[in-house]
């Protein structure tokens, strides 16, 4: 059944025939798009693809993608993946989340997936708002923002979804824009990665919170862009800056570079697999610093299904199935006739 | 018959009485290790051919501080030469190890029961922990039941002494001490006991040794109390015979092992792997730790991080080819209530296990209850119906578990099994059930492209959908809990789809009537004047108290209902053919409510709401009443 002979696909080849209900202009389309482009490209198969997602716009993904797919209930969506994964092993399962979905009503499933470390894709498309129920304020919306539950502006302060991540354990954290030409870049590096791959995605929500990420997703803002490559210097706003580490601090600060001198700046080279540069780089506040993209953190470890089937096969080795055997030991005794 | 014999005074103890049933109580601090007295005590009534049924009862807290009167734990058997089906309404001996014990339990027992007071424990301190103003043991306030006291705890000290243990590991062996003496007041063998101390203590000889003197001791006091030493009681001793019991294999069994393995001979003859989601709550967990131990049966079993995953991850297990199973107790149902939903719309197959306890939120959770029917049958939002199988006893659970899983598969819809505290730690003989005579239930995934074209929300002729694992290929489709459109399963919000969805939904599980058995009287005629219908643990004492009201030339009959949605089909007719119907339940009346809904019969209340089973002559009382 399970036919692991790389079939060739085409972007097509992961379209439905559904249609699908997104505002006009929503930046879920372009997420979308990208998702059929990259399938392709790491040779997925449809058959043994499956999204799951929780309850929020972004959770409307499963239907437009012809593979297996599961629309569960709000929040729950990890928990759900974790029982497909356990199940069967051999499925590339991917989890579709939001930002109320994935850290609010679902922000526990969250947690113990990426401690677990199950293999699979985590993409939570951050639109800083609930868009579905009408535009309330989220658990990442800034402080201040005005909404039909907040009138007056929310006063709690948000949380950074890849701060949340890493603090729970992750080993792979990324963060790309939805109409961004790396995101396919990204979403390969993502399935590359064994074990729970987190992709935050800014996804703009063009009626209840447009142009929340224009600071650095607006073609002026591009200078605001800090993409990360591994190996790479962390560079930006063409080359004419960098991220340094203030040594006396123990922080990052921003460094000008002139003349493409970026080691004598002291320019940071970025090194996917440092935990500790990572969590400075996703606490970057954003102004004073660009928005750090790209794959920020890449570490992998042994998955939580992997271990579970190592143990499960250890444990049974050599022992043979026999209920009748099973439920007639124990304390017994016989009555004869 | 569960009646207990009559406890003969001490005076005149020997030579051996004879006795048809007897009911003995451990009761001791949280620490005195009474269960686990109480459990050797059981192996040894089985040994000895007894039937019995057993009745643990400890705190909600794991060390309550010692000697407090909320710490007492206590376990119940009740054993006997015929047929055992409760654990005994009043106990005819209590075996009290400290002031507490002695305290909560001492008005249960039977005026004239016996006491075996461990008099060492009966220290001011403790006397004051217990809010005694006075030794019991040493004024007459016990007057109306026969006392023993010695200082078990120095005796136990004595017996111990050659191994060198410290203080208070020496005085763990008193229970040991206690054991034996209990093991020569009702004639028995010593042998498995000392395997089972041998065994559980493999790895410490000298514990064990210890374990085995302290045992010979107390063995050895009752013979030469017997005797009559001056300054010494006699203590009464008789002889229970085995029961007439069928031949063949027994065991014993809790409720909580029964699920396991049934779940497991489940899956078997429906030839699916279990995927089992559980998170800890008292006093389901046990079914996990049970099953957790089965991988080589094809069983995954996955703690997760709340209710609401542990039943999610199940569902995901179903929707990928396994049978996803959780289990839980009111609480954690209620947490679970929003995903058993997404399983009925999304038309999963699922087993959820109840071990109900006492309630409304944390409530009482080690203490028995029947109060989570509503929630069983009602409890969802949206009209979203779903089986529901109720066991009446440890050992049913086995079948029941199987049942659940049958109609899981068969008609891809979760299901609800009830069971409760009681039967979840309760123990009782278990003759091995054969399973090659049980009927496989093979469950078809569908893996190919049918004529006509696939679809998603296609019936069979049961209306159950077909069951695609993902990974087939040309079958690929998406499932969700939003409302399906008939047959492809896309989204659809139209009015005529929405009904005739809930429709389809309501009638497959209608339709699961057609495939159960009809109701039958477990005991009495199939008409008459007065029925007794019950449902999960209240069976015993329900059957017990038809049985002695019957032998008084009473006209009652017993009905106990394992399918509790949807009912057998011949359930209204049989009620209707009674002049009156109560329903026995620990709850405030919630079957007695669907079986007016479902068939205008004036079905009457009888409720008990304590934390404890029924006892035998509280129903047997309701039975004279209304035929009086």
């Amino acid at each position: 059944m399970n036919d692991m002979t790389p079939i060739k696909t085409t972007p097509k080849d992961w379209e439905t025939d559904q249609e699908v209900r997104w505002c006009p202009g929503c930046g879920d389309y372009a997420i979308l798009k990208a998702v059929q482009r990259t399938m392709p490209e790491i040779g997925g198969t449809p058959e043994n693809t499956v999204f799951v997602s929780g309850i929020g716009c972004s959770s409307r993904f499963p239907y437009y993608m012809e593979t297996y797919g599961f629309h569960t209930i709000h929040g729950r969506a990890p928990a759900v993946a974790t029982g497909v994964k356990l199940a069967n092993p051999d499925l590339d399962v991917w989890v579709i989340s939001g930002d109320g979905d994935a850290l609010s009503i679902g922000g526990n499933h969250t947690m113990h997936m990426l401690r677990r470390n199950l293999d699979c894709q985590f993409l939570l498309f951050n639109n800083e708002i609930y868009g579905l129920t009408k535009g309330q304020y989220s658990p990442t919306s800034r402080e201040g923002t005005r909404s039909p539950s907040t009138p007056f502006g929310s006063v709690d302060h948000p949380t950074k979804p890849c701060a949340f991540a890493l603090g729970a354990g992750a080993r792979f954290v990324a963060r790309a824009i939805d109409v961004s030409k790396q995101l396919v870049d990204v979403l390969k590096s993502a399935h590359a990665h064994k074990g729970t791959a987190f992709v935050e995605i800014f996804q703009n929500c063009i009626v209840y919170n447009a142009d929340v990420f224009a600071g650095f997703t607006e073609k002026a803002n591009r200078d605001h862009q800090l993409w990360l490559e591994n190996g790479k210097p962390m560079l930006f706003a063409g080359d004419t800056k960098g991220i340094a580490l203030d040594v006396a601090s123990l922080s990052l600060k921003v460094v000008d570079v002139v003349d493409g001198n970026w080691e004598a700046a002291g320019v940071l080279v970025h090194d996917v697999t440092n935990r500790t540069v990572a969590h400075m780089l996703v606490e970057m506040p954003f102004g004073e610093f660009p928005m750090a993209l790209g794959v920020l953190y890449d570490d992998p470890r042994p998955t939580f299904d992997s271990a579970v089937f190592e143990q499960n096969a250890a444990v049974t080795k050599g022992k043979l199935p026999n209920l009748q055997k099973l439920i007639s030991t124990g304390q017994t005794w016989t009555v004869d006739s | 018959m569960a009646t207990a014999a009559h406890i003969d005074a001490p005076d005149n103890a020997s030579p051996l009485q004879s006795s048809e049933a007897v009911v003995v109580r451990f009761a001791g601090d949280s620490g005195d290790g009474m269960q686990l007295t109480g459990g050797q005590f059981t192996l040894s009534s089985a040994l000895a051919g007894n039937d019995f049924a057993t009745f643990p009862d400890f705190p909600a807290e794991i060390r309550a501080p010692l000697g407090t009167l909320f710490g007492v734990s206590a376990f119940q058997i009740n054993f006997g030469s015929s047929e055992i089906e409760t654990a005994g309404d009043a106990p005819d001996v209590l075996v009290a190890m400290n002031p507490a014990a002695l305290k909560t339990n001492v008005k249960d027992l039977k005026p004239g029961g016996l006491i075996i007071a461990d008099s060492g424990e009966f220290t001011a301190r403790n006397l004051a922990k217990a809010e005694y103003d006075a030794n019991p043991l040493e004024d007459d306030s016990l007057g109306k039941w026969q006392l023993i006291q010695f200082n078990i705890s120095q005796l136990t000290l004595d017996a111990v002494k050659p191994f060198g243990l410290g203080n208070k590991e020496a005085l763990r062996c008193k229970n040991m001490w206690t054991l034996g003496l209990s093991l020569w007041m009702f004639d028995r063998d010593r042998q498995p006991i000392i395997d089972w101390l041998k065994d559980k203590f493999a790895k410490n000889p000298v514990l064990a040794d210890a374990n085995i003197a302290a045992l010979n001791a107390g063995h050895a006091y009752g013979e030469t109390a017997e005797i009559g030493q001056p300054g010494m009681v006699a203590i009464p001793q008789r002889h229970v015979s085995a029961a007439p019991v069928e031949p063949g294999l027994y065991r014993t069994i809790t409720g909580a092992d029964a699920v396991a393995y049934g779940l497991v001979a489940g899956c078997q003859l429906a030839d699916v792997k279990m995927f089992f989601g559980g998170y800890p709550i008292t006093p389901a967990s046990s079914i996990l730790h049970a099953l957790s131990r089965l991988k080589e049966y094809g069983v995954m079993t996955f703690q997760a991080e709340d209710e609401i995953a542990a039943i999610a991850s199940a569902i995901g297990a179903s929707y990928a080819g396994q049978l996803g199973v959780t289990s839980s107790s009111g609480p954690g149902i209620a947490l679970k209530t929003e995903a058993i939903g997404l399983a009925v719309m999304t038309e999963l197959p699922l087993v959820i296990v109840n071990s109900q306890r006492g309630g409304p939120s944390t409530g009482l959770p080690t203490k028995t209850e029947q109060s989570d029917l509503y929630q069983a049958v009602y409890g969802r939002n949206g009209d979203t119906p779903l089986p529901v199988i109720a066991a009446r006893s440890p050992s049913d659970a086995f079948d029941c578990a199987i049942e659940a899983v049958r109609i899981a598969t068969q008609f891809m819809t979760p299901v609800i099994l009830l069971t409760d505290g009681y039967i979840a730690n309760a123990a009782e003989p278990w003759k091995v059930p054969d399973m090659s005579t049980y009927q496989p239930f093979p469950v078809t995934f569908l893996d190919h492209v049918p004529e006509g074209g696939f679809k998603p929300y296609g019936r069979d002729n049961k209306l159950a959908r077909p069951w695609v694992k993902p990974g087939t290929p040309g079958l690929r489709h998406r499932i969700g809990g939003i409302e399906k459109q008939v047959d492809t399963g896309h989204i659809n919000y139209s009015p005529e789809n929405h009904q005739a969805m809930t429709d389809l939904r309501k009638n497959k599980i209608d339709g699961v009537a057609n495939h159960i058995p009809d109701q039958d009287v477990c005991l009495g005629t199939t008409s008459g004047k007065l029925a007794l219908v019950g449902w999960g643990s209240t069976y015993g004492p329900i059957h017990q108290a038809v049985r002695r009201a019957r032998a008084k030339g009473l006209d009652v009959s017993h009905i106990h209902l394992r399918h509790i949605w949807p009912m057998p089909k011949n359930l209204g007719e049989l009620l209707k053919s009674y002049d009156t119907v109560i329903v026995p339940e620990m709850n405030t009346g919630q079957l007695k409510t669907v079986l007016r809904d479902q068939y205008l019969v004036d079905a009457k209340p009888l409720n008990k709401v304590s934390g404890q089973p029924f006892r035998i002559a509280e129903i047997e009382a309701a039975i004279e009443e209304a035929l009086g």
